[in-house]
C-alpha cells in the first residue's frame, strides 16, 4: 500500500453520516461463577445488554458512567476488540469486526487514547519514535519527511520540540497524555476516542488538556467518543452524552439538555453528586451498583431509584424516544420531553 | 488564641534531600472543625497529614504541631505517638485498597484496633465492631466482618477504613483524598458520612482535597497550598468568593462545573523543587506578577485588617486582588 494523501475518503460510507451505529448489542462474557474457582461451568456475564448508540461524522459523543457500567466493554466493541454477542456494531454501516479484519483502513482511521497514557508508550522509545511509528506503520509522509511531520505534531499538542528526543519517563503526567493524543493524530483519523483522557490529573493540568483536546476537535472536524465519569468534563468537551448504567444506556441526547433537566432518575442522580459550589451536598442515593450476575427485576436502577414505582420491580423499561432529539429508558422520566 | 484550638501547626517545613516539599506552614484547626488542604500533586498536601502522623519516611520535619493535651506531635517519641494514633488523631487514606491489609479479615483489622486502644475483650470487641459497621452504613455487618478487603467493593473498603479511623473516637481526623478513587455518587456517601459521623462525636477533620467544589461543599475553612507553602487561608466562603492570591482564582477558573463551556487553562506547571524561584514561588506563572517578586517572598497578610485572629482570611502576595 502506497502513500494515502486523503485520509478521509476512504471506505464506503452508506447511509446517513452515522460513523457509527450499535443497534440492540449485547456483551455476554462467559466466566465462572464467582467463588467457584476449580469448575468448567460458566455463568453469563452481560457486560452489555441491548446498547443502541449512533455516532454522527463530526459529532463528540460523552460516555457516562460509574464504574460496573459498561463504558470499556462499549469502548471494546466500538474498537472492534470483542465481537458483540448479540445486535450489530456498525462502522459506516460494515459491522466493527469486518471493516477491521480487512485491511489497515479502520486502525488508521479510529485512533485511540488510552487512560494510563504512560502504560500506553513503551518506555525504552524516544517520543521521537513514538509518534514516528504510527507515521511509518500507515505510510503517511515519505520517509524523509517524518522528522518534521513529527515536529508539527508535537507543536499541535502544545509540546516543546525539543521533547522528541526525551523519553516517557522525563515528562510530567499532563506532557504524557499530550504525546499518547500526538501518536493518535499521527495517522490522520477522523475517529478519535479517548477513555478518561483527563482524570486523574491536576485541575490546571486537566484544563489544558480539555482545552486542546476541544480545539483539536473543532479545528480537524474529529469525530470524539470521549469516556468519562465527570459530567463537568462532558459538558465542556462533548454535544451529546450517553450515561450508562449495568450495561444499558439509560439516557442520551444532546449534553447541556440532559444535564439541565435530567430524565432518567440515575442521570439526576449523577447530576446531583457532582460537586458544585457552596451547594449543599445533595442526599446520596442508597446501595452500590448491583452485581451485572444478579441484575434487578424489572428496572434495573429500580432498587436505588428514589422515584421507583411498583411497575418498575415488574417491567424492564427499554431505550425509547424522549421528544426529538433525546432519548431515555424510564416508565416514570422526571422531565416533560419538550425542550 | 491558641487554647481554643485543638491542633495549631507553626513553621512546619519538611526537607527531603536538598528539596523544600514544606516551607514554614502555619495552620490551627479548633475543636469540632473542617479544614480543607487544596493545592494541586507537589503542593504538600499529604506531607502535611502524614508529618501529623509521624509517618514521614527519610524527610528532616522542623517546626511544631501543638496538639491539646498531647504537645508537639513532631517532637514526641515513637512510643508515645503509637498511643495516640487511633486515640488522639487518625487517618483515612486515598485508597483503602492498599491500606487494608489483605491477609486479615476486615473484622480482624478492627477489633485489633478495639481491643489494642480501648482494651476491650474479644467478645466485646466484636459486639462493637458491628456497631460501628452499622453506623458506618454496611449492610448486614455481622457477616461483612469475615470478609476480606478484596471481597468488598471500593466504596466499602472505604466505609471500612472510616470505622477503624473513627473506632477509638478521636478528636481529630486526617482523610486524605479519601474519595478521589470513588464513583462521584459513592463519593458524596463516603464525605457525607465522615461529616456526619465527625460533627456527632465533635471531631475535628482535615480532609486532603484537590477537589476545591467539594471543598466549599464540606469544610468550615480552606488552606490553598502552593509549592509547599500556605498561599491563602481562611473561612472556605472568604477563600472561594473573595479570594485575593491569583493562584487561588486560578485554581477555581480551572474547575470544570457542568454547563461550563468557557474554560481558560494556565499556562506552564509547577516548578521542580531545584528550580524554585527566589521570592513568591508561583511568580513564574503569575499573571500578576512584579518585579518585586521574583526576589522577595510576600509575607501572609490579613485580608481584612480590622478582624485579627489566628482563624481569618490571610494570603501571601505583593499584588493581591
Amino acid at each position: 500500500m502506497n502513500a494515502l494523501p486523503e485520509p478521509k475518503a476512504q471506505t464506503a460510507p452508506t447511509p446517513g453520516a452515522a460513523v457509527f451505529e450499535l443497534i440492540e448489542v449485547e456483551k455476554t462474557f462467559q466466566i465462572r461463577p464467582p467463588g467457584r474457582r476449580f469448575t468448567r461451568e460458566t455463568v453469563g456475564l452481560k457486560a452489555l445488554d441491548g446498547v443502541r448508540l449512533r455516532v454522527d461524522k463530526g459529532t463528540s459523543l460523552a460516555l457516562v458512567g460509574e464504574s460496573g457500567s459498561g463504558k470499556s466493554t462499549l469502548l471494546r466493541v466500538l474498537l472492534g476488540l470483542d465481537a458483540p454477542t448479540g445486535g450489530r456494531a456498525l462502522y459506516h454501516g460494515r459491522p466493527i469486526r469486518e471493516a477491521r479484519a480487512i485491511g489497515r483502513d479502520f486502525a488508521r482511521d479510529v485512533a485511540m487514547v488510552y487512560q494510563d497514557a504512560r502504560g500506553s508508550l513503551d518506555p525504552r522509545m524516544t517520543i521521537e519514535a513514538l509518534i514516528a511509528e504510527p507515521l511509518r506503520h500507515f505510510n503517511i509522509v515519505p520517509k524523509d519527511q517524518i522528522k518534521s511531520r513529527v515536529a508539527e505534531l508535537l507543536n499541535r499538542v502544545g509540546l516543546p520540540t525539543d521533547a522528541a528526543r526525551r523519553y516517557p519517563a522525563g515528562l510530567s503526567g499532563g506532557q504524557v497524555r499530550r504525546v499518547a493524543i500526538a501518536r493518535a493524530l499521527a495517522s490522520e483519523p477522523s475517529v478519535l476516542v479517548a477513555d478518561e483522557a483527563v482524570s486523574g490529573l491536576d485541575v490546571s493540568t486537566q484544563a489544558q488538556l480539555l482545552t486542546l483536546l476541544r480545539r483539536l476537535q473543532k479545528d480537524m472536524g474529529l469525530t470524539l467518543v470521549f469516556i468519562t465519569h465527570d459530567l463537568g468534563v462532558a459538558s465542556y468537551l462533548c454535544e451529546e452524552i450517553a450515561i450508562m448504567y449495568l450495561g444499558r444506556i439509560v439516557e442520551t441526547g444532546p449534553t447541556d439538555a440532559v444535564l439541565n433537566a435530567p430524565a432518567h432518575p440515575y442521570a439526576a442522580a449523577l447530576r446531583a453528586a457532582a460537586p458544585r459550589f457552596f451547594e449543599p451536598m445533595p442526599d446520596p442515593l442508597p446501595g452500590e451498583i448491583p452485581s451485572p450476575l444478579d441484575l434487578p427485576k424489572g428496572c434495573r436502577f429500580s432498587t436505588r431509584c428514589p422515584a421507583a414505582q411498583p411497575d418498575c420491580q415488574t417491567r424492564d423499561p427499554q431505550l425509547g424516544r424522549f421528544g426529538p432529539a433525546r432519548a431515555v429508558a424510564c416508565f416514570h422520566p422526571l422531565a416533560s420531553p419538550e425542550t | 488564641m491558641t487554647h481554643t484550638n485543638l491542633l495549631t501547626v507553626s513553621d512546619l517545613t519538611v526537607h527531603r534531600g536538598a528539596a523544600k516539599i514544606l516551607d514554614r506552614v502555619n495552620l490551627s484547626i479548633a475543636k469540632g472543625e473542617t479544614l480543607a488542604l487544596v493545592g494541586e500533586s507537589g503542593a504538600g498536601k499529604s506531607t502535611i497529614a502524614t508529618a501529623l502522623m509521624q509517618l514521614l519516611d527519610g524527610a528532616e520535619v522542623e517546626g511544631r504541631a501543638e496538639l491539646q493535651e498531647a504537645g508537639d506531635l513532631l517532637s514526641l517519641p515513637a512510643r508515645q505517638m503509637v498511643k495516640l494514633r487511633g486515640r488522639r488523631l487518625s487517618m483515612i487514606f486515598q485508597d483503602a485498597g492498599a491500606a487494608l491489609n489483605p491477609a486479615y479479615t476486615v473484622g480482624r483489622q478492627l477489633t485489633t484496633t478495639l481491643r489494642r486502644n480501648l482494651g476491650l475483650t474479644r467478645s466485646a470487641a466484636h459486639a462493637k465492631a458491628i456497631e460501628l459497621f452499622t453506623s458506618v452504613g454496611i449492610n448486614d455487618a455481622e457477616a461483612r466482618l469475615s470478609a476480606f478487603p478484596h471481597q468488598l467493593s471500593g466504596g466499602m473498603q472505604q466505609r471500612v477504613m472510616v470505622a477503624i479511623a473513627l473506632a477509638c473516637n478521636p478528636d481529630l481526623l486526617l482523610a486524605d483524598e479519601p474519595t478521589s478513587a470513588l464513583d462521584v455518587t459513592i463519593q458524596a456517601q463516603i464525605i457525607r458520612l465522615i461529616l456526619s459521623l465527625t460533627r456527632e462525636r465533635g471531631a475535628s477533620c482535615i480532609f486532603v482535597l484537590h477537589d476545591l467544589a467539594l471543598a466549599s461543599q464540606s469544610c468550615d475553612r480552606i488552606v490553598v497550598l502552593y509549592a509547599g507553602q500556605v498561599v491563602e487561608s481562611g473561612p472556605a466562603r472568604d477563600v472561594l468568593t473573595h479570594h485575593r492570591h491569583p493562584y487561588t482564582r486560578q485554581l477555581e477558573s480551572c474547575v470544570v462545573e457542568i454547563g461550563r463551556h468557557d474554560l481558560v487553562a494556565p499556562e506552564g506547571a509547577v516548578p521542580p523543587h531545584d528550580q524554585m524561584p527566589k521570592g513568591c514561588r508561583f511568580a513564574t506563572r503569575c499573571p500578576r506578577a512584579l518585579d518585586r517578586c521574583a526576589v522577595e517572598a510576600p509575607p501572609l497578610t490579613p485580608a481584612n485588617p480590622a478582624r485579627t485572629g489566628a482563624l481569618d482570611h490571610v494570603f501571601a502576595c505583593w499584588n493581591p486582588e
